[in-house]
């Protein structure tokens, strides 16, 4: 038994090593059933993303999931296309933009899933990465960002968020003679206001992530909803064939 | 001889008349009752043995939830990836649930599969006279392999496109041919339209053919000799006034209600994942999985589903440095057949050359292709079981205590292999999987030895068996 305890001690010990040091990802907050801040995370969507980046797997219309009829959508929502019946396409020439921003901005469909890491969920990702975008002259764009170091995409809501740039702190890591001088980042300093305070355009984010978040499943509430049902009848089910089989078995010494 | 025909009375029902027209040109209520109706199997079955019969029923929802995803499936590297987050999870009515069905039926299968075959493990269903049983099975379990492999790619994401690339690439260090032969595999130098498209073909027709045939014969077999049991009782050897043994029961009814209760239970949890968690985080379905396939992005990352990680660790274990433990090994285990087995000075003369080959092989090729080898050989080695084990028993239940424990400690080095192989590698994590490779090869190449060795407790005539 002694092997079995020490296989046992050094697999306890296989998720310690398995934490990997980055960006920590903040939380994002769950509004997949606020129709509201979808609504307000598809205007931003369709506003601010949606020149660059398409939702090829999204039709305008599905957005009657999030309570906007087809009369609201063509008035407010249809920019690059006149058929609510379409897919969120986007008319910029893939090469193009791989010659302008050195990558092909991704789709964004399934982003919110894709995103998905041991580090945290897609909307996690998301939500730190669009609040994470500071200063850096070094960069084509003039712009980098911590979660995605060296990103193509410069940063778009700079006018709502204002410029930040991050702050490090020195700390000193071992002793003695091993002693490092470490430079940490501590925290983000705003240099330039936006037109929102840091409140404001933290809950516009958290609207845009939740319409990613819906838009990556649009079926989700439908299938959690149907899903309890599903597992009351399949309960019931469980019950009646236990007491079937039991009744059976009784014969049977 | 003439054909004759049963006469049935004239007001016998219209439906026994047609039973009777059919059963006197097709065997099918002998059918039925051969392979379920009369069949008699052994009363005493426990939890474990209600994975075969949830494994039939899986492989009818992967084939049926199948036929209707390749309705709106595209196998065109444009359109694939398209055609599953677009048509099928939006457009079609009930796709979602469909294709969720059918990629959380992958992962269940697996489970089920494995449950299964611990099961003939635990008890020793492979035993004498079912060794032909569990040869079809672990064919069965090779097709079911190569069925999810190929099925992998055609969601056409990252993990899907990039772990093909890896597999294939294997092929690759095979000495002589392994360039040609990957090259052949894929259909162009890296994986791309035309591998999508056989590897379709493959995934809805070639191996599903197969598949069918061997649960066919796996059933026809098991059948034909009868269900082996918890205690590894020969139920057959004590036979009742009827001619049915005395210690089983018609599967009809009895394991009928049986199953259908087992099926309800499964289905509760298999629709609890469905619906609440398909992904599974990130172990049913990737997250990387959801970005389109890339030939010019390679993930940082690239791990394959969760059912082949065992081996996969394996094959990441063999390191140059590691080639030089498995020669030990190989010369360690050839001194162990030339002096502690019985065989015949001949065979005992292969086993030594065939060692002395082996390690001249080591020296000769690269340690990747040695990765490969002892991949293939980790699931192929299932099938050596029945030759292998030597105990006087069938089940766990009279053999040594310590066996138990053997067992144990077999299945937390296949479960950590598993983990591993999720894992990004590192120097220790290798080490790990090391020295679990050893144990995993250990515990089937030496049970010959181990499994005849303790004292074994005396096996009942008849079955243990408690009334509900």
């Amino acid at each position: 038994m002694n092997l079995l305890k020490k296989l046992i001690a050094v697999l306890a010990l296989v998720p310690a090593l398995a934490l990997a040091e980055g960006y920590q990802l903040d939380h994002a907050p769950d509004q997949s059933k606020d129709l509201a801040s979808l609504q307000r995370g598809a205007k931003l969507f369709v506003n601010y993303c949606l020149n660059c980046h398409a939702a090829s797997s999204m039709r305008y219309n599905r957005l009657r999931d999030i309570g906007l009829n087809e009369d609201e959508v063509k008035t407010n929502l249809l920019f690059t296309t006149d058929k609510v019946g379409d897919l969120m396409t986007i008319s910029m020439n893939p090469k193009d933009a791989k010659q302008w921003f050195g990558v092909t901005p991704p789709d964004l469909s399934v982003i919110a899933r894709a995103k998905a890491s041991e580090e945290g969920s897609g909307t996690d990702w998301l939500y730190t990465y669009l609040r994470a975008f500071y200063k850096d002259d070094s960069r084509p764009t003039g712009w980098n960002n911590m979660v995605f170091p060296n990103v193509g995409m410069p940063h778009v809501f700079w006018e709502l968020q204002g410029t930040q740039k991050p702050v490090y702190v020195k700390s000193t890591e071992g002793e003695g003679k091993d002693a490092k001088e470490e430079s940490k980042f501590d925290h983000f300093e705003l240099i330039k206001p936006g037109k929102m305070s840091k409140q404001e355009y933290d809950v516009a984010v958290a609207d845009l992530v939740s319409y990613l978040d819906w838009m990556s499943e649009p079926t989700r509430n439908l299938r959690q909803q149907l899903g309890v049902w599903v597992l009351l009848f399949l309960g019931v089910l469980v019950v009646l064939t236990w007491r079937l089989n039991a009744s059976y078995w009784k014969d049977i010494k | 001889m003439a054909f004759v025909e049963k006469k049935l009375p004239a007001d016998a029902p219209i439906a026994a008349k047609a039973l009777n027209w059919v059963d006197s040109r097709f065997p099918l209520t002998k059918l039925w009752n051969d392979q379920w109706g009369q069949y008699y199997a052994p009363k005493n079955f426990n939890f474990w043995y209600i994975f075969g019969s949830l494994a039939m029923l899986v492989l009818v929802l992967q084939i049926v939830t199948g036929i209707f995803l390749v309705m709106h499936y595209k196998p065109d590297a444009n359109l694939a990836f398209a055609s599953v987050e677009t048509t099928i999870m939006r457009d079609v009515p009930w796709g979602w649930l469909v294709r969720y069905m059918h990629s959380t039926g992958a992962s269940a299968f697996f489970i089920i599969i494995y449950l299964h075959m611990t099961r003939g493990l635990l008890y020793g269903s492979y035993r004498k006279p079912r060794e032909l049983i569990w040869l079809f099975g672990v064919a069965i379990f090779l097709c079911l392999m190569g069925e999810a492999f190929f099925g992998y790619l055609l969601p056409w994401g990252q993990m899907s496109y990039w772990g093909a690339q890896v597999i294939v690439n294997l092929f690759g260090a095979i000495p002589f041919i392994g360039p040609d032969l990957s090259l052949w595999i894929r259909g162009d130098y890296v994986v791309s339209d035309a591998t999508l498209n056989r590897f379709f073909s493959f995934h809805v027709i070639a191996i599903p053919l197969v598949l069918l045939g061997l649960v066919a014969a796996h059933l026809i077999a098991l059948h034909e000799i009868g269900s082996s049991n918890p205690d590894g009782v020969e139920v057959k050897e004590t036979l009742g006034p009827d001619g049915h043994p005395l210690d089983s029961i018609p599967s009809h009814p009895y394991y009928s209600v049986h199953d259908i209760f087992g099926v309800s239970v499964f289905l509760l949890v298999f629709s609890a994942v469905i619906f609440f968690a398909p992904e599974m985080g990130g172990y049913f379905l990737e997250a990387n999985n959801f970005i389109p396939a890339d030939s010019l992005k390679t993930p940082p990352h690239i791990a394959p589903v969760w059912y082949f990680t065992p081996y996969y660790s394996i094959l990441r274990a063999t390191t140059s440095q590691f080639v030089y433990a498995l020669e030990v090994g190989v010369a360690a285990y050839a001194a162990l057949i030339f002096f502690k087995t019985k065989l015949p000075s001949l065979l005992k003369m292969v086993a030594v050359g065939a060692a002395v080959v082996i390690i001249i092989a080591f020296n000769v090729f690269e340690a990747k292709f040695f990765g490969v080898v002892l991949m293939g050989v980790s699931v192929m080695i299932l099938a050596g079981l029945p030759w292998l084990d030597q105990s006087p028993v069938k089940s766990i239940r009279y053999r040594p205590s310590w066996h138990k424990y053997v067992y144990i400690v077999f299945g937390i080095a296949f479960v950590t292999l598993g983990y591993l192989g999720i894992q990004p590698p590192n120097d220790l994590r290798t080490e790990i999987a090391q020295v679990c490779t050893f144990i995993y090869f250990g515990f089937f190449l030496l049970m010959p030895w181990w499994s005849a060795m303790g004292t074994f407790k005396p096996v009942p005539t008849r079955v243990t068996f408690h009334a509900h």
